[in-house]
């Protein structure tokens, strides 16, 4: 180690890898991955949330956890956003690249993808 | 991309209750399940409550399970892992009036009223990774004072803190820095640090070498630059080999990196550490014998003065500090003196971490504020004695230590508090003990243990120790008189004032606090020839309560030397002369019929 430097850059490198041992953050991130979940593709729809949520830096403010069913299993993979003091928003029929937007605008810009949401889905 | 961490407990406890083959399984599963991409395995140190072993906790919900086995594993996966449901009867449940609510670790009473410093990294981070100490600010008050303070100023911040020797005499941290400081770079000099710990019951030593073992590293380079040294040495006991293997992997990783070794951060300093197994003897623990231990000689204390600070390891200056006291010397660092100092009571700053075991429904390892009261720390953080049974005392300190009684309960824990009431905070064992426990007896446990690690340099601990025992023998087995009550203090005091080390000084301090305390105990001994919590087996009879012997001859059958006679549904009797007290009777007998008096 010849500067302090290295040690931060160290430090920082390492810091998002323990932050999930903190516990919850602020935003809440619930895939649903019961069976109907997982069979619509719901373990890919998370891997692409905890990736992304780390790409863009969140990981100190979002956590990405997963829960069983909620009863919606044609409208599977469902994702549930929880924030404190704010409704929570509810997307449906997720996908992989529809994460991507779901991270930029909602998580990141504060702004909801509406036409993802459970109120705006039509068959 | 990993979207969930599994810490699983590698300390000593856990690891002996089955952590190993828990993780084994889980990773077994996770490869099975396609999941090694997405969960990691974390192995920590000691979560503290080291009774529900294995513990287990998931991030980022934080779900706390605790005892879980190997066949719980797959469960966990498959619910909790995959699906997002924790696995409600592996859940830790705390009771809560008649309810039982699945609790995270850190809300439960246990840890509530805890105050982590010196354990802060214990159950958090992976002790073999040196980028996970790292990641929690590892190394930086290093870099802090290599960069930005002066050795005079490092000294000025111990002092500053009022942090004081967790290892039993409570010296002041500072001041012993201060002392070895002068001519910087002009003599050889030594940092020490004592691992040595050999208290019955005492482990909070062990849990941070092998939860936290760089912050020990850290905080020696730290001492190193304060006083001028470039050369530390761990003594650590043989018997912690979990220990042993961690700081051998951290004084590695921290070669590797730098960390250790010449010219830290380019600042020219060079600081190295190098580790001593102690073979077992608890008279090592002794600053100067276990000076004299690494020097390669046969572990024997020496008198001082010379303190070590001005001749210590191989004649030269050296400081030596207990591994607790290191372990928050990084947070005095970066987080300063006054922050340290705002903790504890008037003259016993900061935390300690005590050792909570005996007759106590939490066992394990607790960090509080120095000051805390001794209520607290039975009833809330250590959730009383169990099967409701009263409290009688609490003995701390281990050999050297006294016994405090159920009286004297809300009394602080602070160094001064303890002293005054004929005990001390010691090395931080603590043992809860309930009506069952004879203190007579327990004096007895405390004096043989000295008496075997007399190391026998000098006449008043080695024959004082024995002499002593005998005179308790005495008492123990019914054939003591009062006069031997004053004999004991008379021959106490006497090994105190000339024993040469502390192991002598303190030795008759279990004596002398029972015999403060519960002096009817010894008297009820001496007098009525009784053991009033029926554990002295002398002391003891076994008898058979006429009108509830139904004579089914069970224990007839099961006493081992044929005391108990008496025909087939007729009262049976024990004969006295015959019976060997082994309790077997009274434990088979379905009816309660055979009680202790």
């Amino acid at each position: 180690m010849k500067s302090l430097a290295e040690l931060a850059a160290i430090r920082e490198k390492m810091k998002d890898k323990v932050a999930i041992r903190k516990g919850l953050g602020q935003v809440r991130v619930v895939v649903g991955m019961g069976t109907c979940g997982i069979a619509a593709g719901a373990r890919s729809v998370l891997s692409a949330f905890v990736e992304k949520v780390s790409e863009a830096g969140l990981s100190d403010k979002v956590t990405v956890t997963q829960t069983g069913c909620v009863g919606n299993c044609q409208l599977e993979p469902v994702v549930e956003v929880f924030e404190d003091g704010k409704e929570k928003v509810t997307y449906v029929k997720m996908t992989a690249e529809k994460v991507s937007e779901v991270v930029e605008q909602h998580l990141k810009g504060g702004k909801v993808v509406e036409q993802y949401t459970i109120e705006n889905y039509k068959d | 991309m990993i979207r969930s961490h599994v810490l699983i407990c590698g300390g000593t406890g856990c690891t002996s209750s089955g952590s190993m083959a828990v993780r084994e399984a889980l990773q077994k599963e996770l490869e099975a399940k396609g999941l090694t991409e997405e969960i990691k395995i974390v192995t920590t140190g000691c979560f503290g409550l080291c009774a529900l072993g294995p513990v287990m906790i998931v991030y980022p919900d934080g779900t706390f399970y605790s005892m879980v086995k190997p066949e719980d594993v797959a469960e966990i996966v498959e619910e909790h892992l995959l699906k997002g449901r924790p696995v409600a009867r592996l859940e830790y449940h705390e009771k809560s009036g008649d309810h039982h609510i699945p609790t995270s670790l850190s809300e439960t009473q246990f840890y509530k009223k805890q105050h982590r410093v010196a354990l802060r990294n214990c159950g958090v981070i992976n002790p073999e990774d040196i980028n996970e100490y790292i990641a929690v600010d590892g190394y930086r008050a290093l870099g802090k004072v290599l960069t930005e303070m002066t050795p005079d100023e490092v000294i000025q911040t111990m002092l500053d803190s009022g942090l004081r020797g967790r290892g039993g005499a409570g010296f002041p941290t500072g001041l012993k820095w201060k002392f070895a400081s002068g001519n910087r770079g002009k003599v050889q000099k030594y940092v020490c640090c004592n691992a040595d710990e050999g208290d019955p019951g005492a482990f909070m030593d062990r849990s941070i070498l092998e939860g936290d073992p760089h912050a020990v590293l850290e905080a020696m380079a730290i001492a190193g630059y304060a006083i001028g040294s470039d050369q530390g040495y761990i003594y650590v006991r043989a018997e912690y080999p979990i220990a042993i293997h961690r700081l051998e992997i951290a004084i590695k990783q921290a070669h590797e990196l730098g960390l250790l070794g010449k010219d830290i951060f380019g600042t020219g300093f060079d600081f190295d550490v190098q580790l001593r197994f102690g073979a077992g003897a608890f008279v090592c623990g002794e600053e100067t014998a276990l000076m004299t231990s690494i020097e390669g000689n046969r572990g024997e204390p020496r008198p001082r003065p010379p303190f070590p600070a001005v001749k210590g390891l191989f004649a030269q200056p050296t400081i030596l500090n207990n591994v607790e006291t290191y372990a928050n010397i990084p947070q005095i660092i970066l987080k300063g003196a006054q922050w340290f100092a705002s903790m504890g009571s008037e003259k016993s700053k900061g935390t300690k971490v005590f050792a909570l075991g005996g007759k106590i429904t939490n066992t394990g390892l607790i960090e509080i504020p120095m000051g805390t009261s001794l209520r607290e720390i039975i009833y809330d953080i250590g959730g009383g004695v169990p099967n409701g049974k009263k409290l009688k005392a609490v003995q701390t300190g281990g050999p050297s230590g006294g016994c405090i009684p159920a009286s004297l309960i809300d009394t602080p824990v602070d160094y001064e508090s303890l002293a005054a009431i004929g005990s001390i905070i010691g090395s931080g064992g603590m043992i809860v003990m309930d009506e069952d426990n004879c203190m007579v007896d327990i004096a007895k446990f405390f004096l043989e243990f000295t008496v075997d690690e007399s190391c026998g340099k000098c006449t008043a601990c080695r024959v004082g120790t024995r002499r002593l025992l005998e005179l308790l023998d005495k008492v123990i087995s019914g054939n003591g008189e009062l006069e031997d009550l004053d004999k004991m203090e008379q021959l106490a005091m006497y090994i105190k004032t000339n024993s040469l080390c502390g192991l002598g000084q303190t030795a008759p301090n279990p004596v002398l606090s029972t015999l403060k305390y519960f002096r009817d105990e010894y008297i009820a001994h001496i007098v009525d020839k009784k053991c009033p919590a029926h554990v002295c087996k002398k002391l003891v009879r076994y008898k058979i309560v006429e009108d509830k012997c139904r004579g089914c001859t069970k224990c007839a059958r099961n006493c081992p030397v044929n005391a108990i006679s008496g025909a087939v549904k007729q009262v049976h009797t024990i004969d006295q002369q015959k019976c060997i007290k082994c309790g077997a009777c009274m434990s088979g007998c379905a009816f309660k019929a055979i009680v202790k008096e």
